[in-house]
């Protein structure tokens, strides 16, 4: 397997499926801290990837990962005290988001891209009607008579599922259930056809089989428009379901970055394998769970190395010193450690990458 | 929602006859003897005993309990023991000074707390937020009728700007009187709604809500006010409840600062004087306008949120 | 593998303990300047006889309404009395209600709330509903139709401010009782057979104590206040013992006389009111961080 530093360490990678147009978003070096004073620290740390048009990303992560603030700095929605983007780029068709004043920021907010969240029940006003929330964000941006915007929320409640459109549209979000709050928050997200849409943990309230349905709604709408869409989820099974691309965040940092093949059946960073070998498995139940040893560190007690290295089993003295850039391994799959890209040589037995999916009974790892 | 009325409404009773009872344990069983409390230490057996009589307190407790509830409700007061005025006309021809003082005050110390507690929570932790915590501490901490002295002192005396005393007759005139005072209230009031605004409307603007607002588009004056003050309105309708009320008793000081004429000063020289019927009434009068004022509090929550509205 | 939700805000590591105390006071000045005249009211409340330059009670008619000068540094009144010396023995008497009644308030309050909370059932829905009763009416008004009743005097008053407070204290002790009465360590008790009145007093009572306290501090403000509002009406402590009230009440007749009784005596209880007030939000910063 080659493995060779990309030039600029991953900061300019070919677009992933080949194409040479330009991505829709490019996220370059994102830096963000939080805290005053002397020593704050580092949530988002030096994060780059991209989204192409249409496209769909998933970044997974545990908590502390850094997942939630990238996405909340696109749209600069990270309250400002106690967050502060610090470095880096967001280019959103060709402009850096970063660069523009703060007031043009709501223009795109909604329009071209729109977020949904993670709590549906407390992230809909409960004094609104659920008509005039999908309504307000339609009237934020365009300028529609008021039957054309009535007539454009039942047909996006309709889309997203919702019975009984025409009369729902006039009740409150406390008359509804979890499941269908989502789906009037997807309406909102959708109602302006943005170009990509955020979802940051949007089933992780939701029970299983609302979740499922869900993420049908979602793949349904990727088919039917062609909205991008970045998926925040610390459950890599989701994330597998609906995304392309999947990029692997630890510690405020991008870890493996590749599609979703590559990612299940040869993960190329030690923290992926841990987490897909965390999956339980049907044929596995006599064993314990795997779990990764340690914990996520806690916030701003990361040094200059790789994050990962103190629960790290493949471990060498030149990780804790200096974070290793992302390498490449195969055409769609980058990672960055120093010893599955066999710049150094790790004392531990390292088993070749293989194909977990397959995998009869894995054992623990090396 | 009329069901929701109705309900508060026969709520509402039982509260006014337990209301009834405490001021009957008050009044009655309380001091011991009202008629040594009314005609003191001084006062010979017989003059003991016709006081008993002409108020009904020869009669065995628990009877005199339901002839107290009956004179009540039925606004049966009887008459002054001072001058013989039936104490019902005592009360109707004070009662609207109070009233309107409370509710211009209120008036007053809505318009200019609520848009100081926006303007604090907007700007926090700077120039605004600061100047209006220290407004509020101050506030919460001077008493009503020294302010009102102290107004009355620069303003009506050495000024002269206003009158110093009375209610006024005719429109114009009581506005002109009541300026003073109500303004003195008001400047109370308004501390304790701004404060309350601010720490409302700092909440509510952290909820997830007011994040999706902001996802979508919304600028900030309208996320403030369509979204955080609209939502915030609901403890601040509470705390307007506790202002009125607040207002009412502040009254009864304020009225004898400006040599008011209301209900405030009717019970106090009632009071002095030891006018036992016209107590007794002032007292059920203010304990009415409280239950009236909670009663107001709740059945507004039900108009200004659907979730207690719709169901 | 971890279903916790991610933050977005982070939260600071722990301090150690002694360091919220030392947090209580740095950086706060308003604080430390409550906690001097808070140390200065007391000190002057029970030292007043000692340092008043002259008798509250005197009378002179030889130097009615005189304003501030060397001899009396805030002028007389009306029957020639020193207004200084009246005030420092209203300090005194602001002192003693302010501290008797909260402290009966309190004694009344938790032991009314206790038993509602730890036997429930209609004792408790009883007493609640009395309780809600009586918090919705504002103190004072409570304070003067039960003060209609009785007359003033010092008793009267202690008895009705005490009164005033006791529905807040009790309401407090009722929460705080329910709360740990579901704790196992009660059931334990039970189980164990301690009898009911040692589960109360070993178990519930420490575990209520904060809530309390912080009650406490803000409510010596409140007696003050409220004690000089019923002076001020007359229904109070009764001239010509001095009570910031009624000094004000007494000046208020003798307005075109001196303005310097009202003006000293309502600045004190401006003062000393607001100096309790920062002193009681800095406790409960430090002891109930969640209700701040």
């Amino acid at each position: 397997m080659a493995s060779r530093p990309l030039a600029n360490a991953g900061r300019e990678a070919r677009p992933a499926d080949g194409r040479t147009a330009a991505p829709l978003l490019k996220v370059a070096d994102l830096t963000v801290e939080f805290g005053r004073g002397l020593s704050p620290f580092r949530a988002v740390n030096g994060v780059s990837f991209e989204i192409p048009a249409g496209g769909s990303v998933g970044i997974v992560g545990e908590s502390g990962s850094g997942k939630s603030v990238t996405s909340l700095s696109i749209l600069r929605l990270v309250p400002e005290p106690p967050g502060r983007i610090v470095g880096g780029r967001i280019e959103f068709e060709g402009v850096n988001l970063l660069d523009l004043p703060r007031s043009r920021m709501p223009d795109i907010r909604g329009r071209d891209i729109a977020m949904i969240f993670q709590e549906p029940m407390s992230s809909l006003n409960p004094v609104m009607t659920i008509g005039d929330q999908i309504g307000e964000a339609i009237l934020l941006h365009e300028p529609l008579s008021r039957e054309k915007r009535h007539r454009r929320v039942i047909d996006l409640l309709n889309r997203v599922g919702i019975p009984d459109a025409a009369g729902r549209a006039d009740a409150y979000p406390h008359q509804f259930s979890g499941g269908m709050r989502q789906r009037v928050m997807i309406a909102i997200a959708l109602a302006c056809s943005p170009k990509l849409l955020i979802a940051d943990e949007p089933t992780t309230a939701l029970d299983v089989t609302i979740q499922a349905q869900v993420l049908e709604l979602m793949k349904e709408i990727r088919a039917t428009t062609n909205t991008a869409l970045l998926l925040i989820s610390h459950d890599l099974g989701i994330i597998a379901d609906v995304c392309e691309r999947v990029i692997v965040m630890y510690a405020g940092r991008v870890v493996e970055d590749g599609d979703v093949r590559s990612i299940f059946h040869r993960p190329a960073h030690p923290y992926t394998r841990g987490l897909l070998q965390s999956i339980p498995r049907l044929r596995d139940d006599r064993r314990r769970l795997y779990q990764i040893p340690g914990s996520v560190p806690l916030p701003g007690t990361v040094g200059e190395g790789c994050p990962f290295t103190s629960r790290c089993p493949l471990r060498v003295e030149r990780c804790a010193r200096e974070m290793p850039p992302m390498f490449r391994f195969g055409d769609q799959q980058t990672a960055a450690c120093w010893v599955t890209a066999g710049v150094e040589a790790s004392p531990a037995e390292v088993r070749p990458p293989e194909d977990l999916a397959d995998a009869a009974s894995p054992g623990p790892m090396p | 929602m009329l069901r929701v009325i109705g309900s508060r409404l026969v709520d509402a009773v039982p509260t006014i006859l337990l209301v009834l009872t405490l001021v009957f344990i008050t009044l009655r069983v309380l001091p011991g003897d009202p008629a040594l409390v009314a005609l003191g230490d001084y006062a010979t057996a017989e003059q003991l005993a016709l006081f008993r009589r002409q108020m009904g307190l020869d009669i065995p407790i628990w009877q005199q309990y339901f002839v107290f509830i009956w004179d009540m409700l039925t606004l049966d007061f009887g008459q002054s023991l001072i001058n013989r005025t039936p104490v019902v006309q005592l009360i109707g021809e004070n009662l609207p000074y109070t009233i309107e003082l409370t509710l211009v005050a209120t008036g007053m110390g809505l318009v200019t707390g609520i848009p100081l507690g926006v303007m604090a929570a907007v700007w926090r932790n700077r120039l605004p937020d600061t100047g209006v915590r220290l407004f509020s501490l101050v506030g919460y901490a001077i008493p009503d009728f020294y302010l009102g002295a102290l107004l009355l002192i620069v303003f009506a005396l050495n000024l002269g700007w206003f009158p110093i005393n009375g209610g006024g007759t005719g429109f114009l005139d009581r506005m002109y009187h009541i300026f003073l005072p109500a303004l003195t209230l008001a400047m109370v009031k308004s501390a304790f709604i701004g404060r309350l605004t601010r720490t409302s409307l700092l909440e509510v603007l952290g909820r997830d809500y007011v994040r999706t607002a902001r996802a979508k588009g919304a600028r900030e004056p309208r996320v403030i006010f369509r979204h955080g003050l609209r939502n915030a309105l609901l403890p601040i309708t509470t705390g307007l409840g506790l202002s009125l009320l607040a207002t009412l008793s502040g009254s009864v000081a304020i009225e004898l600062v400006f040599n008011r004429p209301g209900i405030g000063e009717v019970l106090i020289s009632a009071i002095a004087k030891r006018d036992y019927p016209v107590i007794q009434a002032g007292v059920v009068v203010f304990a009415f306008f409280v239950v009236l004022v909670n009663l107001l509090v709740d059945l507004a929550y039900s108009v200004i949120d659907p979730r207690i509205r719709v169901r | 593998m971890a279903v916790d939700r991610e933050p977005v805000d982070f939260a600071l590591p722990e301090e150690p303990r002694f360091a919220a105390l030392h947090r209580l006071f740095a950086g706060r000045p308003a604080t430390i300047l409550a906690v001097v005249v808070v140390v200065l009211f007391v000190a002057v409340a029970l030292l007043a006889p000692w340092i008043a330059p002259y008798d509250p009670l005197a009378q002179s008619y030889l130097r009615i309404n005189a304003y501030p000068s060397a001899e009396h540094w805030l002028g007389t009144d009306q029957f020639g009395r020193d207004v200084l010396s009246r005030l420092l023995y209203g300090a005194r008497n602001s002192l003693i209600f302010g501290l008797i009644s909260p402290v009966l308030a309190a004694i009344v309050g938790t032991a009314l709330g206790v038993t509602a909370g730890y036997f429930g059932g209609i004792v408790d829905r009883a007493a609640t509903r009395v309780i809600d009763l009586l918090l919705a009416f504002p103190e004072l008004l409570l304070a003067i139709m039960i003060a209609a009743a009785l007359g003033g005097g010092f008793w009267n008053v202690v008895f009705v401010i005490a009164v005033a407070f006791v529905p807040g204290f009790a309401r407090v002790a009722r929460a705080s009782t329910l709360a740990v009465k579901q704790e196992p360590y009660i059931e334990a008790s039970v189980a164990v057979g301690l009898s009911t009145r040692r589960i109360i007093w070993r178990h519930v009572l420490p575990n209520i104590s904060a809530p309390v306290v912080v009650l406490m501090t803000l409510w010596v403000a409140s007696a003050i206040r409220l004690e000089a509002s019923l002076s001020f009406l007359g229904i109070g402590t009764q001239p010509p013992q001095p009570s910031w009230g009624n000094i004000i009440r007494d000046g208020l007749g003798n307005i075109f006389g001196s303005p310097w009784p009202i003006i000293g005596a309502g600045f004190a209880i401006t003062v000393v009111v607001l100096a309790f007030n920062v002193l009681g939000d800095a406790v409960r910063d430090l002891l109930d961080p969640e209700t701040a």
